[in-house]
């Protein structure tokens, strides 16, 4: 048992601690405190698992911008007196059952998993140089299996639609309602004075290294979402009115980028989503870029919930 | 079982429109956004033409080649890379989902209409996530990869969950909310099995994992897990009781498609798992475990149905029952019925029950929401007189509940007979006990409704005049339904291009 | 046991625990929030697997962890609809659960189209 492994097994151990003190938690302001530190701890577990991209996507989505819209919800139902009956015990030790019984079977095949598993790393490994980009996973996500991130990309536009088709019908069109602070504490206003310039060059940096080392365009537009949400959050900003042309000129700027280079691939490359081997780093680093800021606009309108205000005339 | 001699692995000649077909709705949610919903009732009725069209041109092309039609995105080829495909069924599908959300978009004109393009809440989120959902349906039906039709059911979930309470209506909020919990977990479940398949096989294509899956237990887990996820989302009993407030709370037009398609979407890829993905798994225990479920929805919900005082309650849990039929596919049509005659009248009785009722469903959802709006209500007890004023509403109302009872003319009867022949052929008789029953208390339900609207009232108002071409589109999706009816009670060719283990003999 | 197996262990009860989460507490809040470790979990096993493929000089097969990247950003925004969805519940009802269709219907003569 090397040192490095007891840490690995002090790590799970607290990975299950945290996970657990998080369902059982009593209050939804705990069990979401929490849960941030759960997100944090899992990145650390991707690290281990040499998944760097995966870590900072999980730092920046999982345990950052998730808590923020749960700890939104949580302020928001902070004054609801509904009543909130237990279920039942033998409800309870029977759903206990069966997700450890789910839990029993995982485990079983993790098991009996074969010394020798399937992979597709030499497979992607030889078409690296192919793909014109130096990151393998980037190269997944932007060249192989393209059309993934294509819809993954409509689902988020869809969620906000949702997202926005919750708002009455007087108030379409108008102005999210940031519900987490009445009037902002000073340390807020100091921190949301000084850490965006820092967030946004490293947001901008995390995408521009994304070709060639861990980073890429959702983790580097998730940087620049919070920091615009810290600076809306801070007041220092106002919230953008849903009908703003530039607002949804931005939301849409990514997709459409992608799809449009998606489409000249049939003349100019022979498939939809295939790239012209003469340009195509530049090609994937001009969508990239206009993915970051779409995917950036979209998770802090995700964040900032559907307009309430009613738009100005 | 060796797989395919027709294994095509390369783009083929007219592969470019599934493509289509998948990003012609794109590109309305793109405009729709910029846009900021104006004019959006327009693009989509103009990329609804223009989708039909692209799905006659696949319906054609793989008719015309009789055989796939597949696409290499990007040329990266499988398992590293993402291929779409279309056989029989995925061309058949495409068609339906092509002609009924076309439909279902000339009808909601009325509702959601935009005078002069002018963007509404309503009718932003609508005609918005009315094309989420044909994207969705489409990306299911065509997609070959299985992490790529988990993003296309999240796309379809994301889509559908907000049109269920697109009015705002309090308790269409609170089914929204408890559709939306049970989409989720299935979603969930759904991944955890691709999860577990990529680990033990190396590959999420599902044509190569054909040839890679073993009676192991990772597979079983992956396929339990998935299959248990695909139930939620398509609402099989017992973990039915999401459906009836969605489909009953959502307006008109959504019910229409959120019953006719989207429950469809995820039963479309628990036959991809069990027959394409994993062929070598489908035990006569696991056939009959999903057929008595399919059994228990048949009689639970036609009883409830019979119990309900709400029109709009009453279609959605036939919704329920109908569904339950499609499962008879599994024990009947399955790798281990081991009779190659059944196996295919069965399969192509299965299909066809799919295909007839998404016409049918979507005709008596248009025609009830007809009724309510002219009556301002839906309670059955109330519809005296409605015969007299909105006749065409009622005889379409009628005709698509022959297709539920199995009654001739109609699709549903054509299906249900040859699921029948199936069971005979088999020897699984029980199955047809369960038919028999379900379609007596499906016409136990129609007559219901079409006996108290052909009761007397002189005294009957409309609150709102329903315009005469409305009642029209609501009995041509129901003659639709009817003329599936045609189809010759043979197994079919058609359905069968792709899959060569399906031997179509004629039935003699 | 190698490192990627007990974080496959870890995954296993991550996925248990989640599970019972959702469908243990009746307030929706904790269920979304038991929704998203039930997701880790998911993707933690998708982890172990990339760890296990490394091979050709690459520390992690990159298929899976592209796939989680996609997976990390829908169920975000599962839980922001979900969310959502909630706070609209809460400002229109009070409820924090999901009522059961017959005490939130009695009284409801309201017809939708």
């Amino acid at each position: 048992m090397t040192l490095a492994f007891a840490c690995e097994i002090v790590l799970a151990g607290l990975l299950l601690a945290i996970a657990t003190w998080t369902i059982t938690a009593r209050t939804a302001f705990a069990a979401i405190a929490v849960f941030m530190v759960y997100g944090l701890l899992l990145s650390i577990v991707w690290v281990t698992l040499s998944s760097v991209d995966v870590a900072l996507t999980e730092a920046a989505i999982g345990g950052g911008v998730t808590s923020m819209v749960l700890l939104g919800a949580a302020s928001a139902l902070r004054g609801s007196k509904g009543a909130v009956a237990s279920l039942s015990l033998p409800f309870k030790i029977t759903a206990g059952m069966l997700c450890a019984l789910v839990a029993a079977a995982l485990a079983t095949v993790v098991f009996f998993l074969p010394d020798v598993a399937p992979t597709l790393a030499p497979v992607a490994k030889e078409n690296l140089a192919a793909s014109a980009l130096g990151n393998p996973v980037a190269a997944v996500l932007f060249v192989f299996r393209a059309l993934d991130t294509l819809l993954e990309k409509v689902v988020l536009l869809l969620a906000l639609v949702g997202v926005w088709s919750l708002s009455s019908d007087r108030a379409w069109g108008g102005v999210p309602e940031l519900r987490l602070y009445k009037s902002p504490s000073p340390i807020l206003v100091f921190l949301a004075q000084i850490l965006p310039p820092i967030g946004i060059i490293v947001g901008i940096y995390m995408f521009w290294a994304g070709a060639s080392q861990p980073g890429g365009a959702f983790q580097g537009g998730t940087v620049l979402a919070a920091m615009w949400l810290l600076t809306m959050m801070a007041r220092l900003q106002d919230v953008p009115s849903t009908n703003a042309p530039w607002l949804r000129l931005l939301l849409v700027v990514g997709p459409m980028a992608f799809l449009a280079a998606g489409l000249a691939g049939f003349y100019f490359a022979d498939s939809f989503l295939a790239y012209p081997p003469s340009i195509a780093k530049p090609l994937i680093i001009v969508v990239e870029a206009t993915l970051t800021v779409s995917i950036g606009v979209t998770l802090a309108l995700l964040v900032a919930g559907p307009p309430e205000k009613v738009p100005q005339q | 079982m060796p797989h395919a001699t027709n294994f095509v692995d390369a783009t083929t000649a007219d592969g470019y429109l599934l493509v289509l077909a998948i990003v012609l709705p794109v590109i309305g949610i793109l405009l729709s956004l910029a846009l900021g919903g104006r004019f959006i009732e327009r693009i989509t009725l103009a990329l609804l033409l223009a989708g039909v069209c692209v799905a006659i041109a696949i319906f054609a092309a793989v008719r015309r080649s009789d055989q796939l039609l597949v696409y290499i995105v990007g040329d990266w080829q499988p398992p590293l890379g993402i291929a779409l495909r279309a056989d029989g069924i995925s061309a058949a599908m495409i068609l339906t989902i092509a002609v009924i959300v076309c439909a279902i978009g000339l009808y909601a004109r009325s509702e959601f209409g935009q005078q002069g393009g002018k963007a509404t809440r309503a009718s932003f989120a609508f005609w918005t996530l009315l094309l989420g959902i044909w994207s969705g349906l489409n990306a299911v039906a065509l997609g070959d990869d299985l992490f790529n039709l988990y993003v296309a059911l999240e796309l379809l979930t994301f889509a559908a969950v907000p049109l269920v309470c697109v009015k705002g209506y309090e308790e269409t909020i609170r089914a929204a909310l408890r559709y939306m919990l049970f989409a989720l977990i299935g979603s969930i479940l759904y991944l955890l099995g691709t999860a577990l398949i990529y680990g033990a096989y190396g590959t999420l294509d599902i044509a190569l994992l054909a040839d890679r899956v073993r009676p192991e237990p990772a597979a079983w887990a992956a396929a339990a897990l998935m299959t248990a996820g695909l139930l939620a989302k398509t609402a099989l009993f017992p973990l039915h009781l999401w459906l009836p407030p969605a489909h009953a709370g959502a307006p008109a037009p959504g019910s229409a498609v959120l019953s006719a398609l989207v429950v469809k979407g995820s039963f479309i890829l628990i036959v991809r798992l069990w027959f394409d993905a994993m062929p070598g798994l489908l035990t006569f225990t696991a056939a009959q475990l999903l057929a008595t479920l399919g059994a228990g929805a048949v009689l639970f919900g036609s009883v409830l149905a019979l119990r309900q005082a709400r029109l709009k309650l009453l279609v959605a849990y036939s919704t329920i029952a109908q569904i339950g039929y499609l499962f008879f596919i599994f024990p009947l049509a399955g790798g281990d019925s081991g009779n190659e005659l059944g196996a295919s009248i069965a399969w192509t009785g299965g299909w066809l029950q799919l295909f007839s009722h998404a016409f049918a469903k979507t005709a008596m959802f248009m025609a009830a929401g007809l009724i309510a709006e002219a009556l301002g209500h839906d309670r059955i007890a109330e519809f005296g007189g409605i015969a007299r004023t909105l006749p065409i509403t009622v005889i379409a109302f009628g005709l698509a509940g022959l297709s539920l009872m199995g009654v001739p003319p109609s699709g549903g009867f054509v299906a249900k007979w040859m699921l029948l022949s199936a069971t005979v052929i088999e020897g699984q008789w029980w199955w047809a006990a369960v038919m028999l029953i379900g379609g007596l208390l499906a016409g136990g339900y129609v007559f219901m409704v079409i006996g108290k609207a052909l009761g007397k009232n002189a005294a009957l108002t409309l609150r709102v005049p329903i315009a005469r071409h409305r009642e029209i589109l609501v009995l041509t999706v129901a003659l639709c339904a009817v003329f599936l009816g045609l189809v010759p009670l043979q197994p079919s060719d058609f359905l069968a291009i792709g899959r060569p283990e399906m031997q179509m003999t004629a039935l003699q | 046991m190698s490192s990627a197996a007990l974080y496959g262990y870890c995954g296993a009860i991550l996925v248990g625990l989640g599970l019972y989460g959702v469908i243990a507490r009746p307030e929706i809040l904790r269920k979304i929030l038991a929704f998203n470790v039930l997701g880790t979990g998911v993707f933690l096993l998708f982890g172990v697997f990339a760890r296990r493929g490394a091979e050709a000089g690459l520390r992690a097969d990159p298929v899976p962890q592209a796939l989680v990247i996609t997976g990390i950003v829908v169920a975000f925004s599962a839980t922001a609809l979900a969310v959502a969805l909630l706070i609209r519940l809460n400002k229109d009802t009070g409820e924090v659960v999901i009522a059961s269709d017959d005490s939130a219907e009695s009284g409801k003569q309201r017809v939708r189209q």
